[in-house]
C-alpha cells in the first residue's frame, strides 16, 4: 500500500538507516580506508604531521628489517594459541558442570560470569597486586605450600611474564567461552542421552557422540570469537607489562600502540594496522574452513 | 544410593573450585582495600585483616580526581549507549520491517567488520579526534563506543522484531499510526526485554573500554574510571598506591557485580543471541 504523501517505504527505510548507517562509516569504514592511504604515506613528527608519498616503503619494512614486529607477531600467536586451547577446554568443563542442576546453580552461574563483565583494564591492576613480586598473594601462597622455594618476580623475567599474563588472560575469559558453549548445551534434547544410556552408551561415549557433533557450531563461533579476541589482546598486556620484560610480552596491538604514539608515526602506524588486519583476515578464513568441513560432512 | 551421593560430592567440590577460581582475584581486592595499610604491606601476606580501616577509600577521592572520573564514565557510559539503540533500533526495523534489498547481506558485513581489533582504528581516529580539537571531549569516546557496538545491537534487535507479529502493525495501521508511530508506540515498548538486554551489554562494553580511552583522554579529569585506575600513581612514578587501587577496584566493579547478579539470564540469552540464532 503506497502512500500519496510523504515517503515511500523504501525511502523510509534508507532514513532509518541513515544514524547506524553514519555512525559506522564514520568510526569504522572511513578509518579502513585512511588505513590503506597512510600506509603508503610518510607522516610523522620528522615530517612535521605532512604527508609525503612512501610507496611501498612501510610494507617492506615490516616484511623484512622489523625484528620488533616478528617478535610481536610471534608473542601474539602463542599467546593466542596457549590462552584459547586453555580456555576452551577450561569453557567446556565449566559448562558441562554448570548444566547439571544443583543448589546455588544461579549464583555459581553469576559468579562465572563476573570475571568476563569486570574492566579488563581494572582486573589487569588487581593481577598485577597478585603478581607483586615483594608482597603478591602469589608468591605468598606457593610458599607457603612449598612449591616455591624463594619469591618469584612473575612479571619480571622471561617465559614467566608471558605466561602469567596467559594464566590472567584465562581467568578473563574463560566464562565468555562457558557461557556461549551452556548456551549451545540448552538446546540438546534430554531423550537424546536416554536413548543413548537405553542402547548402552555410557557418560563418555553420550558425550562424544551426542554432546561433541551438536556442539560444534558453537564451538566454531566460539573458537573464532575467542581467537580474534585474543590475537588482539591490548588491555590486559598493557597495564601488566607494557610488554615488557624485553619486550617478551609485546602483542602486536601493543607494538603498533606504543610504536605510533611514541613518535607520532601514523604512516608507519597505518602500515602496522593493514598488517594486522590481514592477519586477522586470515585467522578468520582458517576457522571458517572448520565451518565448511562441517557442512560437506553433513 | 552411594554412588548418587559421591557424585554430588564431586559436583559440589568442583562448582565450589569454579565459584573461587572466578572471585578470587575480585574478593582479594576487596580485603586489600579494608585493610590497614601497614598490613597490605607486611610479609607473610595477612589474608584477614587485624580490622577493617576505610582509609583507603577516603584518599581515593581526596588525593585523585575519582569522583569527576566516575561522573566522566557514567556520562559517556549511559550516552554512548543511549545513541547505539537509538541508531541500531531504527536501522533493526528497517531490516526487519521494511523489505530491503540487500538488508541483511548489509548486515553480516557490519558484523565481519566489528570482529577486526579496535586498535587497527587507533591511527586514522587519532588523526580525526586530533583534527576536529576533540581530544578531552567526551564525544571523542561516546561516537565510537555507540558505532562499535551497532552491529551487535541491530543483529539481536532486527531478529527481536521479526518475531513480533505484523498482524499487530496492521491493525495500528488502520487506526491511523504513521509508520514511526508504529515503531515508538507498538514496536519499542513491546521490545522492552530485548532493548534492556541489548543495553545492559552494550553499557557493559563502554564502561569497561580502556584502548580508546588512553588515548583521546589525555588529562587526568577527563579519564573514564579504567584508564584513571590504570594510571594512579603516588608521590613517586614507581610508588604505586596499591590501597587505593584496590578501593577504587571494588567501587567500579561493584556497579557491575550487582548487573551480573540481577540480570545474569539476560546477559546470558543476549550475549549468546547472535551465536544461537545465527
Amino acid at each position: 500500500m503506497r502512500r500519496k504523501r510523504g515517503l515511500s517505504d523504501a525511502q523510509f527505510a534508507y532514513l532509518l538507516l541513515l544514524p547506524a548507517v553514519f555512525l559506522f562509516g564514520l568510526v569504522i569504514l572511513y578509518p579502513v580506508a585512511r588505513n590503506v592511504y597512510l600506509s603508503f604515506q610518510e607522516k610523522s613528527i620528522t615530517t612535521g604531521m605532512a604527508e609525503h608519498f612512501a610507496g611501498l616503503k612501510h610494507y617492506g619494512k615490516i616484511f623484512t628489517s622489523d625484528l620488533r614486529f616478528r617478535q610481536a607477531l610471534g608473542n601474539t600467536v602463542y599467546f593466542t594459541v596457549v590462552s584459547v586451547a586453555i580456555e576452551f577446554i577450561l569453557g567446556l568443563a565449566f559448562a558441562l558442570l554448570l548444566d547439571l542442576s544443583f543448589r546455588g546453580r544461579n549464583f555459581a552461574r553469576a559468579s562465572v560470569i563476573l570475571p568476563w563483565a569486570l574492566p579488563t583494564a581494572v582486573m589487569a591492576m588487581a593481577w598485577r597486586w597478585i603478581y607483586h613480586d615483594v608482597y603478591g598473594v602469589a608468591n605468598d601462597l606457593l610458599l607457603r605450600l612449598g612449591i616455591l622455594k624463594e619469591a618469584v618476580a612473575w612479571l619480571g623475567q622471561h617465559p614467566l611474564a608471558m605466561h602469567a599474563a596467559i594464566f590472567s588472560d584465562v581467568w578473563k575469559t574463560t566464562s565468555f567461552m562457558a557461557l556461549m558453549f551452556l548456551a549451545g548445551l540448552q538446546p540438546i534434547p534430554q531423550d537424546l542421552y536416554a536413548a543413548a544410556s537405553i542402547d548402552g552408551a555410557g557418560i563418555w561415549g553420550r558425550f562424544r557422540h551426542i554432546t561433541l557433533p551438536l556442539l560444534r557450531p558453537v564451538m566454531v563461533l566460539a573458537l573464532l570469537f575467542r581467537s580474534l579476541q585474543a590475537f588482539a589482546v591490548f588491555d590486559l598486556i598493557w597495564v601488566l607489562t607494557q610488554g615488557g620484560p624485553g619486550g617478551t610480552t609485546e602483542t602486536l596491538s601493543v607494538y603498533l600502540y606504543s610504536y605510533t604514539f611514541r613518535y607520532l608515526n601514523l604512516g608507519y602506524g597505518a602500515a602496522l594496522s593493514m598488517a594486522i588486519f590481514s592477519l586477522t583476515l586470515i585467522i578468520i578464513f582458517v576457522i571458517l574452513l572448520f565451518r565448511k568441513e562441517e557442512v560437506e560432512l553433513g | 544410593m552411594k554412588r548418587k551421593r559421591f557424585l554430588s560430592i564431586g559436583i559440589a567440590l568442583g562448582v565450589g573450585v569454579v565459584v573461587l577460581f572466578s572471585l578470587a582475584p575480585f574478593l582479594w581486592q576487596v580485603v586489600t582495600s579494608l585493610k590497614p595499610s601497614n598490613e597490605i604491606f607486611s610479609r607473610p601476606v595477612r589474608y584477614i585483616p587485624s580490622h577493617l580501616d576505610l582509609s583507603a577509600y577516603v584518599k581515593i577521592f581526596s588525593r585523585h580526581p575519582f569522583a569527576r572520573q566516575i561522573l566522566n564514565s557514567v556520562f559517556i557510559a549511559c550516552a554512548g549507549t543511549f545513541l547505539c539503540l537509538f541508531a541500531s533500533s531504527l536501522a533493526s526495523y528497517a531490516l526487519a520491517r521494511l523489505r530491503l534489498r540487500g538488508g541483511r547481506g548489509f548486515l553480516l558485513f557490519l558484523l565481519f567488520l566489528s570482529l577486526f581489533p579496535p586498535v587497527v582504528l587507533i591511527v586514522p581516529l587519532y588523526e580525526m579526534v586530533s583534527t576536529f580539537g576533540l581530544m578531552n571531549n567526551y564525544l571523542a569516546l561516546i561516537i565510537p563506543y555507540a558505532a562499535l557496538n551497532v552491529p551487535f545491537a541491530t543483529w539481536v534487535l532486527t531478529s527481536f522484531f521479526r518475531q513480533i507479529p505484523e498482524a499487530l502493525e496492521d491493525a495500528a495501521k488502520v487506526d491511523g499510526l504513521s509508520r514511526l508511530g508504529i515503531l515508538v508506540r507498538i514496536i519499542l515498548p513491546l521490545s522492552a526485554p530485548a532493548l534492556a538486554t541489548t543495553a545492559i551489554l552494550v553499557f557493559i562494553f563502554c564502561w569497561n573500554e580502556f584502548l580508546f580511552a588512553l588515548t583521546f583522554m589525555t588529562r587526568a579529569t577527563s579519564r573514564t574510571v579504567p584508564v584513571g585506575i590504570a594510571m594512579l600513581s603516588g608521590a613517586s612514578q614507581y610508588e604505586i598506591p596499591w590501597d587505593q587501587i584496590s578501593a577504587a577496584t571494588v567501587l567500579t566493579t561493584l556497579p557491575l557485580v550487582a548487573f551480573v547478579v540481577l540480570s545474569e539470564r539476560r546477559i546470558v540469552e543476549g550475549l549468546t543471541a547472535g551465536a544461537v540464532k545465527g
